[in-house]
């Protein structure tokens, strides 16, 4: 591939998606500057495999597993502890106690939601922001975490349920100071 | 349908993932079940909350200038200056050698084709097999029988697929089910080894002659795809790939090969 042709190619087919990119990046290492380290390593590593990217696939999902990857590597080289939290498999139910879904609607504040989905396991807080913010299918989420799609649907279910419990615990906190 | 799988189940009804019978199954369970009912309007409340908030980050502009210079660089680095075009002359005329020589073994194997709608159609078996145990929609008609089975299917499709219980070799079978693939009606019988669910997915084929059985792995599951007697198989599952391969090959013990015309 000629050169010229080849970054030409690259930033159209690469860069409309790097909100995208920063977006995730951002959530997953919770932090401006790394976030902005991360993706510009991860738009160079896809720049290096570019040749390999064929032009029908979609350029989002491939860069965001890029950028997944990237921001892996770099937790295990700077935070790992965080990538040791042991996940919790069990799958409960509803509890009865919590969650009118009017206090979700009334007092949900932005800080709020911001915090509670950040402390989220990175495991939840990735499909939640492929699922809510990037809006993917769980086709696009499975092969981005390259994990079967029951995966992501069992996943993506434990990180909300999680993140409604701690969202309505937060508001009975807050009702009753 | 029970509240555990239903609490699951409703994320996917949440994102418009479900197949049909997922949906009404879910939609029934919650029109039955107060609490499911409720922990469902609490997911489309949370939902909404995450909607209205704007949470996503989009790129500062820094670092929309930063990366396109960055990648002007490292262009420019991958551009070769004249001293090193030469040894990459040298070093590109081998790889070429090697490539041509690895493109003609590559050719000599049989079965290297694989157009790209085998690759989709790889995919849709996959999320097929997944969405069937997800669902819980294993089979239309539960029955070991084959005999049972295999009358099932009459008046149901266009062609009559046979129908075998391998349960004396450790393939059970469990039953059978219609399934919409590839732009037409399939068979499905399902088997049972020990924990692991097997679909195999049987239509009249396109081509006119056999071919031989396919490997593939997708997603963590296998595949084996083959072509005989004017009928085209393929067998999904998480089993590994080599007692795959057995039922396969009992299956393919059990149908005749395409006449050859001569």
């Amino acid at each position: 591939m000629q050169t010229q042709n080849k970054l030409a190619s690259f930033e159209e087919a690469v860069l409309p998606h790097l909100d995208a990119a920063y977006n995730l990046a951002r959530w997953l290492t919770r932090n401006e500057t790394d976030a902005e380290d991360v993706v510009q390593e991860a738009t160079l590593r896809a720049f290096r495999y570019f040749g390999g990217f064929h032009h029908d696939r979609e350029g989002r999902p491939w860069l965001l597993g890029i950028v997944r990857n990237t921001c892996y590597t770099w937790m295990q080289q700077n935070r790992a502890q965080e990538l040791l939290i042991p996940l919790d498999e069990s799958h409960d139910l509803e509890s009865q106690d919590l969650s009118p879904e009017a206090l979700l609607q009334q007092s949900a504040d932005s800080l709020m939601v911001r915090q509670a989905l950040e402390e989220l396991p990175v495991e939840f807080r990735e499909v939640m922001v492929l699922r809510e913010l990037e809006g993917m299918s769980y086709k696009e989420i499975a092969g981005i975490i390259d994990l079967p799609l029951g995966t992501v649907m069992s996943r993506l279910a434990r990180a909300r349920k999680r993140l409604q419990k701690s969202l309505t615990s937060q508001m009975h906190a807050e009702a009753q100071s | 349908m029970s509240c555990q799988r239903t609490q699951e189940l409703m994320h996917g009804y949440l994102d418009g993932e479900l197949d049909l019978t997922g949906s009404l199954e879910v939609e029934q369970h919650m029109q039955e079940c107060l609490i499911c009912a409720r922990a469902y309007r609490n997911q489309t409340a949370l939902r909404s909350a995450l909607k209205d908030i704007s949470l996503y980050y989009p790129a500062p502009a820094k670092l929309r200038k930063r990366v396109r210079s960055a990648l002007r660089q490292t262009n420019k680095a991958e551009t070769p200056s004249r001293a090193t075009a030469w040894r990459l002359l040298t070093v590109g005329a081998s790889l070429a050698c090697a490539l041509l020589i690895a493109f003609v073994i590559w050719s000599a194997l049989p079965g290297r084709f694989t157009p790209s709608r085998d690759e989709l159609l790889a995919q849709e078996i996959v999320s097929d097999h997944v969405r069937s145990l997800m669902v819980n929609h294993l089979t239309d008609v539960a029955s070991s029988d084959q005999h049972t089975v295999k009358p099932w299917f009459d008046g149901k499709i266009d062609f009559a697929p046979q129908v075998w219980d391998f349960s004396d070799q450790g393939y059970l079978l469990v039953g059978g089910r219609l399934e919409y693939l590839n732009n037409r009606t399939a068979a499905a019988l399902v088997y049972q080894r020990q924990k692991h669910f097997i679909n195999v997915f049987i239509w009249p084929s396109e081509q006119s002659s056999d071919s031989e059985s396919q490997l593939m792995a997708r997603q963590g599951y296998n595949l084996i795809h083959w072509t005989r007697g004017g009928m085209t198989y393929w067998a999904v599952s998480d089993l590994n790939s080599s007692e795959l391969e057995k039922l396969t090959r009992l299956i393919q013990n059990q149908t005749p090969p395409r006449q050859q015309s001569r």
